[in-house]
Order: C-alpha cells, then structure tokens, then sequence
C-alpha cells in the first residue's frame, strides 16, 4: 500500500471529518468479504445482529406464530481516501427478510455495488430488488471465478435486465486495482446522476 | 466465503447490558457515525461494558460500526450504550452525513478522487 493515507492503526486520524459509507452486496458467497478485505486499510471487521423472524412456515392450526432468531453477520472495512474523508465498505447479505438490517445499512449510503456471479446470475434478482425497493443506485460488478463463463457484456445485461445506464465491470475481488476500479466506476456512475446534464468524467 | 463464526456467546444477554432496552435515547447514530471519548469524564459508576467501550474510543475516533466490531456487541447494544454515553458527556460525536442530505457532488468527487488516487 503507497498511500501516506493508508494505515493499519485501529484508529482514524485525527483530521478525519467526514464519513460515507458504500454497500457491496450479493449472493452467498460471491465474494463480499472478499471484495471488503482486498481494499480494507484495517482488518475487515465483523458486526452481528440478533434478528427475530417470523417463521416461514407458519402452522396457523396450532395457533402458534413459530418465532426463530437468526444471526446475521456483516463484514466491513475502511478506506481513508484524504485527510478529512474515510470510506467504509458494508459488505451486506441478500436476504429479503433483514429488513431493519437494511434500512440501518442504506440510510446514508452512498450507492451499492452488486457482485455477480456468472454462473449464477439469477441469484442477483432478490438483492437488486431489494436496492430497488430502497432507491438507492447500483452499479454491476460481475466477480472472476477461475473457470466460470466468460459472457459478453450484452448477454449479462439482459440476463439481469439492467438499466442501459447501470454500469456493468467485471472484476477480481481478490485483487485490490481491480476491485478499486469497480468502486470508481460506481462513484462515476452516483456523480453522474447529481447532474444529469453535464459530463463529469 | 464467509468463514463460520465461532466465537463464544457473552454470558450476558443483550438485554441485560441496555438494562431492557432496545433503542437509544437518542437517535442520530449512524453506523459510520465517528465517536470519540471525553478524556475528563470519571468512568466510576459506568457498567462493565461502558467502561469497556470508554477505554476502547479513549485512544481515537471510530466510526459506530468499529465500536461495535471491536466490543463484539450487536450495533443496537452499541447504539443504546453510546446513546447513554453521549448523554453523560462521555462520548462526542464527530458530525455524521447529515440524514436528509443527498450525496453532494463535492463529496463524491472527492470520494472518487480519494479512489483514483489509490490505482
């Protein structure tokens, strides 16, 4: 790491002012934490919360409304990006049913990055839907696994059915220069739509 | 893959630590609110897991996600637990993205250019 910013202390420095925060969601395991810990300047951390569910097959016959806890981890690490402004990264499960744990995570996001995989492209629907549902903008980064299909951009925006404006990379979540360049093209894209008329690149 | 989490379960439950309460006496912590101690505060008097949390931020600023990563605590202990302290002067916070505010311009270019700068 080259950065005089980049740092392995716990702590932030004192100049830092301002925090944003950008999600990086997905699938079981397509790659979050990976993603978080390629581009963390300390070691990804962990945060857990207790959920209580409603069950999802309720025996109404009984009368009894089956209740079970779950526990939902989220990964996340940190970027110090000038003297005064630090990045954190939220690597955030899909599930639909979190929804406290969502409504924590995107209020005051700046954007999501979506991680896909092209074997199994389907799977991005419930977490696209979800970002969908909570407006907040999304670019595509498909994740390289050695030896998944290699699709022409295209294919894999009609297999998502993505915006034309959606931007669409590809990556590799174990390498820093790529998974930077995938959160570059998400912050482009969240520029972009603060004026919609002008070029900002 | 995320590895399985094995860690052990506090003895305490949740509820004990916020005395049964779920949410915090005040509602401003974001998870990447910045929060740092008050260094002249006495910590005599404080539970366990404040004192806990009060040496944890004594050194630095972190952001409340950070806080409740390093005290193992779920974020809504954490919150309930800063909310206590702020409201005690134990704990300042550094102000956080004001909520109704749509990410500026300024603030992404300078995200983007804070990226930028790490290729």
């Amino acid at each position: 790491m080259d950065s005089a910013l980049a740092s392995d202390d716990v702590y932030l420095r004192e100049s830092v002012r301002t925090a944003v925060k950008l999600l990086v969601v997905g699938h079981f395991a397509v790659g979050k934490t990976t993603f978080v810990g390629s581009l963390s300047e300390i070691k990804p951390l962990r945060t857990e919360e207790t959920m209580t569910q409603a069950g999802a097959f309720v025996d109404d016959l009984a009368g009894i409304k089956d209740k079970t806890t779950t526990t939902v981890a989220m990964d996340f690490g940190r970027l110090t990006l000038s003297e005064s402004l630090v990045l954190y990264l939220f690597g955030a499960p899909g599930q639909q049913r979190f929804t406290r744990l969502w409504q924590d995570m995107t209020r005051g996001a700046l954007g999501a990055l979506v991680l896909a995989d092209t074997r199994r492209l389907e799977q991005s629907f419930g977490v696209m839907g979800l970002l969908e549902e909570h407006g907040l903008p999304y670019a595509v980064a498909v994740n390289h696994f050695d030896g998944a299909p290699v699709f022409p951009e295209a294919e894999i925006r009609e297999a998502l059915d993505l915006l034309p404006e959606t931007p669409l990379v590809s990556c590799d979540a174990r390498d820093r220069a790529t998974s930077v360049q995938a959160l570059i093209a998400l912050v482009q894209y969240l520029l972009s739509r603060t004026t919609p008329h002008q070029e900002n690149v | 893959m995320t590895p399985p989490n094995r860690r052990e379960k506090g003895l305490v439950r949740p509820y004990v630590v916020t005395d049964g309460r779920a949410h915090p006496t005040r509602n401003t912590f974001d998870l990447v609110t910045l929060v740092v101690a008050a260094r002249d505060r006495p910590l005599g008097g404080l539970s366990p897991e404040k004192r806990r949390l009060m040496q944890l931020c004594m050194p630095g600023a972190l952001s409340v996600a950070e806080v409740s990563g390093h005290l193992q605590l779920p974020v809504s202990v954490t919150k309930v637990l800063l909310g206590d302290l702020v409201d005690s002067g134990h704990i300042i916070t550094r102000a956080p993205i004001p909520k109704a505010q749509l990410p500026d311009a300024q603030i992404l270019q300078e995200v983007l250019d804070g990226l930028r700068a790490r290729l």
